[in-house]
């Protein structure tokens, strides 16, 4: 009876001490800083400040009406916003794709083919985005050599406004569709083949198939992996720093890079900090709409 | 007309077999370009690695090296210190996978498996908290590092690594379906809660902990924003924030370059390769089960 007694009330101290390492860590490096970020973007802190506290002063909503009317602040979010629109698309689009070709029931050497397609998930952004400046190179770079015979080109892609962002979406789709691939080839797995019976029975072709059985069957995955890669999107700023520094003309200039180059570079940190709120409050958008949608019943 | 549809109802089979020969074609033909077009920046990347120098600039692009050589490593390595980057990160991503798998796995095991005061509230802030982007606490992070004097210090840059709210939720996951039997045998036995950890728990989580330490290994070692914010120092700098300085000085170096690059991601795609099924079914059902 005694020892029953222990074993219920064990729980409570070592739940406690096991926990705590882990919770204190998260507490005192994420919840503290982002705390601190909220009332960081309430003030004028800047290099004067990194010198001395004294310099410090509020400026209640200062920072987020100046972030308002910054051109380059607004050029940033046109920037992003350009950049998430057209690479979620294509990105899921190509993972769907690859991912529908390596669960077609008669593909050979899936767990190859898997693999090769997955392989850039792993690698290192910057590693590769070194490799792509150079791909990208009006010269001697490969992309344009793979174009020529199609008549296409020279493109000077990084080096000219209209073609940095294109080529960004290019390096960033190649690197990140593995990801989504894996996780719709898991959707499309857990698809009950009764329902393709089904369908094969009432004569319908691989088409029908597709457009009647799998697509609205994954559409929760879809969903899933849109907000996820919208989320993603957002958060450009590797590719740009290593390729193009933001330009040429400040086109390839994304939120979190102006947010480096304020925080970081100029020591703006309470403008910086806006920035970052700011981004925030835009990441929320994707999963809130979805929540929104699955309220009214859009989402199963 | 009549003798043409019988006719072809006699050849469906030999139609239906001819399709299904072709749609194979057709599958694999799409996927071997899609895996060229995947691989072929990654190939090259190896190939002008290893190319005298001045060959990967030339018009018309060249494919493979003329004269293979070693010589971009033997420079990375003797005369740039990359080894010293290299070194570096191996540290940095090592320690923090070792720290964090440990305290998410107790934090995990404990929200999965015991009760104390305000758990699920804590777990319930948790989850809300993972919307919240890294980059947000990012500069009053600095800020405290550096009033701690910890701007330009490994300690400095593993700090946000040494837990994470995702890799608690990972294991509190798989932690829910250890069997109470297993736990209750071990209390009867007499083990500590610690022991029991050890020795019951952690071989039951096995491949869920493997998970968790590669994803933390790969996402440490290919983190860029943080280590370039808090090592400025260029002794203590990551590998890929010493490549991208690199970039800076020797951007007409394109072998160079380009073997600073391998050296760089050869390690995540080495462990990618090895231990690739928990890493794929890691991600696959993290997410499609939730």
């Amino acid at each position: 009876m005694r020892r029953g007694g222990r074993l219920a009330t064990a729980g409570a101290a070592p739940g406690l001490l096991f926990a705590a390492p882990a919770l204190a860590a998260i507490a005192l490096f994420f919840f503290v800083p982002v705390a601190a970020a909220i009332a960081l973007s309430g003030t004028d802190f800047d290099i004067y400040a990194v010198a001395s506290r004294a310099n410090l002063r509020s400026v209640g909503l200062g920072n987020y009406y100046r972030l308002a009317g910054d051109p380059l602040f607004r050029t940033a979010v046109r920037n992003t916003l350009y950049f998430v629109v057209v690479a979620a698309p294509l990105s899921i689009a190509a993972s769907l794709g690859a991912a529908l070709l390596l669960s077609a029931s008669l593909t050979r050497w899936k767990p190859a083919f898997r693999a090769a397609l997955f392989l850039p998930v792993v690698t290192t952004l910057v590693a590769v985005a070194v490799v792509w400046r150079y791909a990208f190179h009006p010269r001697i770079g490969l992309l344009n050599a793979l174009l020529a015979p199609l008549g296409i080109g020279p493109i000077d892609w990084l080096g000219e406004p209209r073609f940095a962002m294109p080529a960004i979406v290019i390096m960033t789709v190649w690197k990140n569709f593995g990801f989504n691939m894996v996780i719709l080839i898991a959707g499309l797995q857990s698809i009950p083949e009764r329902l393709y019976e089904a369908a094969r029975v009432d004569g319908a072709r691989a088409r029908a198939r597709l457009l009647h059985v799998t697509l609205p069957m994954l559409r929760p995955t879809l969903v899933f992996v849109t907000v996820m890669t919208l989320i993603g999107d957002l958060q450009l700023f590797a590719e740009p720093y290593v390729m193009t520094q933001g330009g040429p003309a400040h086109a390839t200039l994304s939120v979190v890079l102006l947010m480096y180059l304020e925080g970081f570079r100029w020591w703006n940190m309470g403008y910086a900090a806006a920035i970052a709120f700011a981004l925030f409050l835009a990441m929320l958008v994707p999963s809130l709409v979805v929540r929104a949608m699955g309220a009214r019943g859009e989402v199963a | 007309m009549r003798a043409g549809v019988a006719a072809a109802g006699a050849a469906a089979p030999r139609v239906r077999a001819l399709r299904r020969r072709l749609a194979i074609a057709l599958v694999h033909a799409a996927l071997v370009a899609a895996t060229i077009l995947t691989l072929l920046p990654l190939l090259w990347m190896v190939s002008a690695s290893l190319m005298p120098a001045g060959e990967a600039s030339m018009v018309p692009p060249r494919w493979l090296p003329s004269a293979p050589t070693l010589e971009h490593y033997r420079a990375l390595f003797a005369r740039l210190d990359l080894a010293r980057a290299f070194a570096n990160s191996l540290g940095i991503a090592v320690a923090t996978t070792v720290v964090s798998v440990t305290l998410n796995g107790l934090a995990g095991y404990a929200f999965a498996r015991f009760r104390f005061p305000g758990r699920d509230r804590i777990f319930a802030i948790l989850l809300l908290a993972l919307v919240i982007p890294g980059q947000l606490g990012m500069l009053p992070l600095f800020l405290m590092l550096r009033g701690l004097g910890l701007v330009n210090t490994y300690l400095g840059v593993v700090v946000p690594g040494l837990a994470s709210i995702f890799g608690i939720f990972l294991v509190r996951q798989y932690a829910l379906g250890i069997p109470q039997s297993l736990l209750d045998a071990a209390r009867v036995d007499g083990a500590g809660e610690l022991r029991i950890f050890w020795s019951v728990v952690v071989p039951l989580c096995r491949p869920v902990l493997v998970t968790l330490a590669l994803f933390t290994f790969m996402g440490t070692w290919n983190d860029f924003l943080w280590p370039l914010v808090v090592l400025s120092d260029s002794r203590l700098q990551t590998l890929p924030v010493a490549l991208a300085n690199l970039l800076g000085e020797h951007v007409q170096d394109t072998e160079l370059m380009m073997a600073g690059a391998v050296l760089t991601v050869l390690p995540v795609v080495v462990v990618f390769l090895a231990l690739q099924r928990s890493y794929i079914e890691g991600i696959a059902s993290g997410s499609v089960k939730q």
